[in-house]
Parts: C-alpha cells; sequence; structure tokens
C-alpha cells in the first residue's frame, strides 16, 4: 500500500507516546525484595504475606492476659475499647454486637490488624510467634476454632470465619438505590 | 446582564412559606434587595457621633512570617472528640457554621486519625512501590517534587459524616458537629498513573494496598482502576505544603470517594492481584443493611446538600423579614446539576441559586432568598447531580441500613424554625 513517508512518521511517533501525555522524571529508585520486607506487612486472605512462626491457644492467653485485657477486657468483652469476642446471632438484631468473632469475614485480618496496630501504645512491637498465638486465642474464644489448635502460615488461611457470606461487594457493581430496597 | 424592575414581582413567591426568586441572587438582584430595604436591620435604632479608633492613631504590628487571624476570631475552633483514653483514636469536626464560601482553611480542616498525628521527618520519609510491579521503586521527597502535578478544587468526606443524624433523636448540635467531617481544599499532587508506569503493573495487578506511616498503619485497598484514573499523591493544600494532621509529607487523594481511602502519611502500595480486606475495610467502613449482612467497597460519596444557616444556634435573631438561606453541595460522582430548597418541610421546593461555577466533586455554594414571616418554618435542601441522581431523606435510608450504619448518610438535613423567636433546631422530618 501507498504511505507517504511523512504520515509514516507522524504514526510512529503518536505510538511512542505514553497514554496519558504526561511522563515521569523516572526518579524512582530500585529496591530488592530482601531490602523492603521490613515494611511488606500487610497479608492477604490467602494467607500471602504470613511470615513463618506459630502460636497456640494457650500462649495467646498469656499475652493477652499482659498486653491487651487491660482494653479488651476478659476473654475479649467489658474492657474500654473494641469488644472482640461475642455477638454472634445479633446481627440481625436491631443491637447488633459487630467483633472479630460474629462480623469479621477473614481470618488473615486479624493477625494483618494486630501485627501492624496492636498493642495500641506499642504498635509492632510483638513477635510473629505472638500474633500467631493472639490470633488462636481470639479465634477459640470467638469458639472458631479448637482449644488445642495451633495458627501458622499454613493453617490461618484455612479458617472459615462464620461471617464470610455476610457481605455484598458494592464495587464494581455499585447498586443503586432501588435495588438495595429489593435486597 | 438580568434587569430588574423595582416592583413587588421581583419578590414573587416561587415556593411555599416565602421562598422568593433565586433571581434575587443573580446580577443586579442583591443589590436591589438592599436598596428596597427589606432585610430585617434594626431600623430604629440611631447611630450617635462616629468615633476615631486608637488603631488609626498609631502604626500597626510589624510584618510576620507567618500568619496568624485576627485575635477576635480566635474563637472559631475544630469541636474535637475522640476515644476517651487512648491518645489519637477519634475525629474533630469543622465549625461548617463559622464558614462561607467553599474552600475549608487548613487549620480548621477536619481530623479523624487511627492512632494520632505523626511527626514525620520528610527527609527521612519513603514511597516504596511494590507487589506486581515489574521494577519495585522507592521515592524520596525530593524525587518526588520533581514530577509533574496536577491542582484541582474537590472535596473530602469522611464516609462516617453526619453519623450523628442516625441516632434515634436528633441531636442539637451546630452544623459542624453534624455535618462537619467534610472539607474542599485545592489539592495539588503527582499524578499516581505516572509512578505506576514507571514501576511497571503486572496485568492481573487489580489492586493496591494503600498504608500509612502512621502508629496504626492504617491501610485501605484502592481498585487499580481508580488509582490511573485519577488519584494522586497529594503534596500541598491550598497551595502550602501538607499539614501534619493531613498527611504530612504525602497523602493519596481519591476524588469523590470516602475519605478513609486517600490514607495519609502514605508510605506504601503494594500492587496486588485481590483486595487485602484490612480491619478499616471489613470491621469498619462497611455499611450494615437491615438483614445483617453489610455493603463494602461502598467508594463513591454520593450527592448530598447541607444548609449551613440558618441552622442549630444561627437563629433568626432579628424578627420577621428577608434572610438568606445558604449551604453546600457535593457529590462524588460529578458536578452539582441543581439544589432545591424547601420552606415547608418539602411540600414544596424552590430551585436556589448557585455561586460560582459548579466545580466537579467540589463544595458548590447555594443561596436561596427567604421571607420569613415569624410563623414556624420547616427548612431543607435536595440536591441533584450531573448524572440525575437526587439526595435522598433520612427515611429512604433507615428503611435500608435502619438507624445502624454510620456510614454514607447523605440525607436531607431538616431545620425547624420555631415561631415567634425564630430559634433553630435540628429534627428528624
Ligand atoms: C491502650 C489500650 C489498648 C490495648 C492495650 C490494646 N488495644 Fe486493641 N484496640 C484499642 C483501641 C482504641 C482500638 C480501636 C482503634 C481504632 O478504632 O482506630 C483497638 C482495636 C483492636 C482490634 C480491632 C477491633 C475491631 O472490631 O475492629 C483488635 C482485634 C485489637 N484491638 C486487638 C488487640 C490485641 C490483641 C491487644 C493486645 C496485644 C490489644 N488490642 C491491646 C485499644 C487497645
Amino acid at each position: 500500500m501507498f504511505m507517504p513517508k511523512k504520515l509514516v512518521i507522524v504514526l510512529f511517533v503518536f505510538a511512542t507516546m505514553p497514554s496519558n501525555a504526561q511522563e515521569g522524571a523516572g526518579l524512582g529508585t530500585p529496591i530488592s525484595q530482601q531490602n523492603l520486607a521490613p515494611w511488606d506487612i500487610s497479608i492477604q486472605p490467602n494467607g500471602d504475606g504470613l511470615p513463618p512462626g506459630s502460636g497456640s491457644v494457650e500462649a495467646g492467653e498469656a499475652v493477652y492476659m499482659q498486653k491487651c485485657i487491660a482494653c479488651h477486657g476478659v476473654e475479649g468483652s467489658g474492657g474500654p475499647y473494641d469488644q472482640l469476642v461475642g455477638g454472634q446471632g445479633t446481627l440481625e438484631q436491631l443491637q447488633q454486637v459487630r467483633t472479630v468473632g460474629s462480623f469479621w469475614p477473614y481470618a488473615s485480618t486479624i493477625f494483618d490488624y494486630i501485627r501492624r496496630a496492636m498493642p495500641f501504645e506499642n504498635p509492632q512491637s510483638l513477635t510473629n510467634d505472638e500474633v500467631y498465638a493472639l490470633t488462636a486465642y481470639l479465634l477459640f474464644e470467638n469458639g472458631i476454632i479448637d482449644e488445642d489448635d495451633v495458627m501458622n502460615s499454613e493453617t490461618l488461611p484455612e479458617v472459615e470465619m462464620p461471617n464470610e457470606e455476610g457481605f455484598i461487594l458494592a464495587y464494581p457493581t455499585d447498586k443503586s438505590m432501588e435495588e438495595m430496597n429489593e435486597i | 446582564m438580568t434587569q430588574f424592575k423595582d416592583n413587588d414581582s421581583d419578590l414573587q413567591q416561587v415556593a411555599g412559606n416565602g421562598l422568593l426568586h433565586r433571581r434575587l441572587f443573580l446580577g443586579r438582584g442583591a443589590a436591589m434587595l438592599g436598596g428596597l430595604g427589606l432585610f430585617s436591620a434594626s431600623a430604629s435604632a440611631q447611630q450617635g457621633p462616629l468615633q476615631i479608633p486608637q488603631w488609626m492613631l498609631e502604626p500597626g504590628a510589624h510584618m510576620s512570617g507567618y500568619g496568624q487571624r485576627s485575635q477576635y476570631e480566635e474563637g472559631v475552633q475544630r469541636i474535637v472528640g475522640g476515644a476517651p483514653g487512648v491518645s489519637g483514636s477519634g475525629v474533630s469536626f469543622t465549625p461548617l457554621q463559622n464558614l462561607h464560601g467553599t474552600i475549608t482553611p487548613n487549620s480548621l480542616h477536619f481530623e479523624r486519625h487511627h492512632s494520632g498525628v505523626p511527626n514525620i521527618n520528610p527527609e527521612e520519609h519513603r514511597l516504596l512501590i511494590h507487589g506486581l510491579v515489574s521494577r519495585p521503586l522507592v521515592f524520596s521527597m525530593d524525587d518526588l517534587m520533581r514530577y509533574p502535578t496536577v491542582t484541582r478544587i474537590q472535596f473530602l468526606e469522611c464516609s462516617g459524616n453526619s453519623f450523628n443524624n442516625m441516632l434515634p433523636e436528633a441531636q442539637q448540635a451546630p452544623v459542624g458537629v453534624l455535618h462537619g467531617l467534610m472539607s474542599c481544599s485545592e489539592w495539588t499532587g503527582v499524578p499516581l498513573s505516572i509512578l505506576m508506569d514507571e514501576a511497571g503493573v503486572e496485568p492481573e495487578g487489580d489492586w493496591v494496598l494503600a498504608e500509612g506511616a502512621d502508629a496504626a498503619a492504617m491501610s485501605r485497598s484502592i481498585p487499580m482502576e481508580k488509582i490511573m484514573d485519577d488519584a494522586i499523591i497529594a503534596l500541598y493544600q491550598n497551595g502550602e505544603r501538607l499539614r501534619p494532621e493531613n498527611g504530612y509529607p504525602m497523602r493519596l487523594f481519591l476524588p469523590g470517594w470516602e475519605g478513609n481511602m486517600a490514607v495519609k502519611w502514605l508510605r506504601r502500595l503494594k500492587v496486588n492481584r485481590d483486595p487485602t480486606m484490612t480491619r478499616d475495610e471489613t470491621s469498619h467502613y462497611t455499611d450494615v443493611l437491615l438483614d445483617g449482612r453489610a455493603r463494602m467497597f461502598t467508594y463513591p460519596m454520593a450527592v448530598k446538600s447541607v444548609i449551613t444557616s440558618p441552622s442549630t444556634g444561627l437563629n433568626l435573631n432579628s424578627g420577621p423579614g428577608i434572610y438568606e438561606i445558604t449551604g453546600l453541595a457535593w457529590s462524588g460522582a460529578g458536578r452539582i446539576r441543581r439544589v432545591e430548597v424547601s420552606a415547608d418541610g418539602g411540600a414544596s421546593w424552590a430551585e436556589a441559586a448557585i455561586s460560582g461555577p459548579a466545580l466537579d466533586k467540589s463544595f458548590t455554594r447555594f443561596r436561596m432568598a427567604w421571607r420569613w414571616n415569624g410563623g414556624p418554618a420547616t427548612l431543607k435542601s435536595r440536591a441533584i447531580d450531573e448524572t440525575g441522581a437526587v439526595q435522598p431523606t433520612r427515611d429512604e435510608l433507615v428503611s435500608i441500613h435502619g438507624e445502624r450504619s454510620n456510614y454514607h448518610n447523605n440525607s436531607i438535613q431538616t431545620w425547624h424554625v420555631a415561631e415567634n423567636s425564630g430559634e433553630v433546631s435540628n429534627v428528624y422530618a
């Protein structure tokens, strides 16, 4: 096919332009997986990101008594801050009790959140074994695992949370008010 | 320019209980209102001899390196709330009752922190982009300051804003306490798409975990679609570098989406295939429904408006006459198309005047002239955005969520004006 030389050049220029027409300065410094690891603390529901280590219910209770009970109460309720245990069966009532046991859809979130944010005054101070143990303790107190179950990177993603089916994803298919009324 | 005849037809009532045509606020309309002597000033009092004030008789203060407001304005403060006993978990509200226009001053911008405000040294702060990318990268502040930026005037609203109006009893609190978990600022920052392109996102990288450098390491999963569309790393707010309580030295800003996702003190973006399901997108920031289930990932802040004056504490003190009803409207879906006001509890509505351009995902100030006859009145405003979405009533939302959902309450605010006293109260009606 005949194509004037000029047109070919113009097309070439367009094809190499970045899609959003703004180009970066290319100033990011490359980093290895090993060097970024200390910051890579998030855990996916399928267990991706879980570190080595493990913890038992018994070990978790010991840490809880020392580092959590003052704020979250005996066996996870009755403390000044968020109730962590109980509330199952209350979600359909007017007065809901939303806890790790009654509301949270994934066990991975317990590990992820305790490791990054608790205890409130000393976040990121617990060892991975302690976080596994606290996760086991809270799951046991909520009646989700047995007393001699141990939490580690294999067992934790297998835990089925009672309210996993209790959520409706609004993104990417957001529903209108009318559709919501029909639910 | 619109012409007005000097006659009563310009004061034509356009909806029940004294709402007047919005042309009174367009062009020369306002001047005419004044000229007709209709604003209810205290007409009887006589002004005595004028004095030369002391501040004209000596030079004033010297120039200063960083400006302060007048000492007479120091009473205008954020209203601070929060979990008692632990520092830094809680909120402070923007005092909407004291503000006008559409821009929120940085010092009065609402706060929501999960574990306090970190004192970040920008020279030590780093932004990490990793996960499903071909080149994991780290950026220093100096690096980021050299990238192209965009500037937009946009609102930021906590998805828990207006939670007080879901309590069973209507709270008698200033409009700032009822609706002040929101703001509007000029945000300047680096489009995140540029940085993502530099890192090279892999095809299955549909989600990005954004994490803050605060003691809660607050984190949310953001769809890649939004990141590549209009997300920015905000560095400047209303022309100056971010305040510490607003994320200094950098925060994520996602136009129109719930404030909690605009992660402050941003330190890490991890590209993932799936959402991380963090505590703040499961345990919190999910919207409970009547049947006990909850909606998750309810990102855009829906169309909303609120009358800021009259409101609780801003009473009609000077008796019957003409008053301005004014307020704010905004929508996470785009521009405000129209705001309607009612003075008879929603029986009839009239279109309000819009001040200035109605910008995309931004506060829009509306105004309405109203002749108060001294009788009881029930004021409401209702916003409609460019997608045609109409702000719902409280009853409509309660029929879906009960009174249990603290999030995404975009329902119509109702103010009751008491007969004679002109005292304003918050009502559910
Ligand atoms: C000084 C008080 C304090 C201590 C000690 C403390 N917490 Fe907390 N915890 C809080 C507060 C406050 C929150 C809510 C934070 C927020 O909402 O931002 C919270 C939230 C939580 C949550 C999330 C609850 C929910 O439903 O969303 C979990 C889980 C938790 N803490 C576990 C622990 C564990 C395990 C320990 C012990 C290692 C611990 N906490 C120690 C104060 C404390």
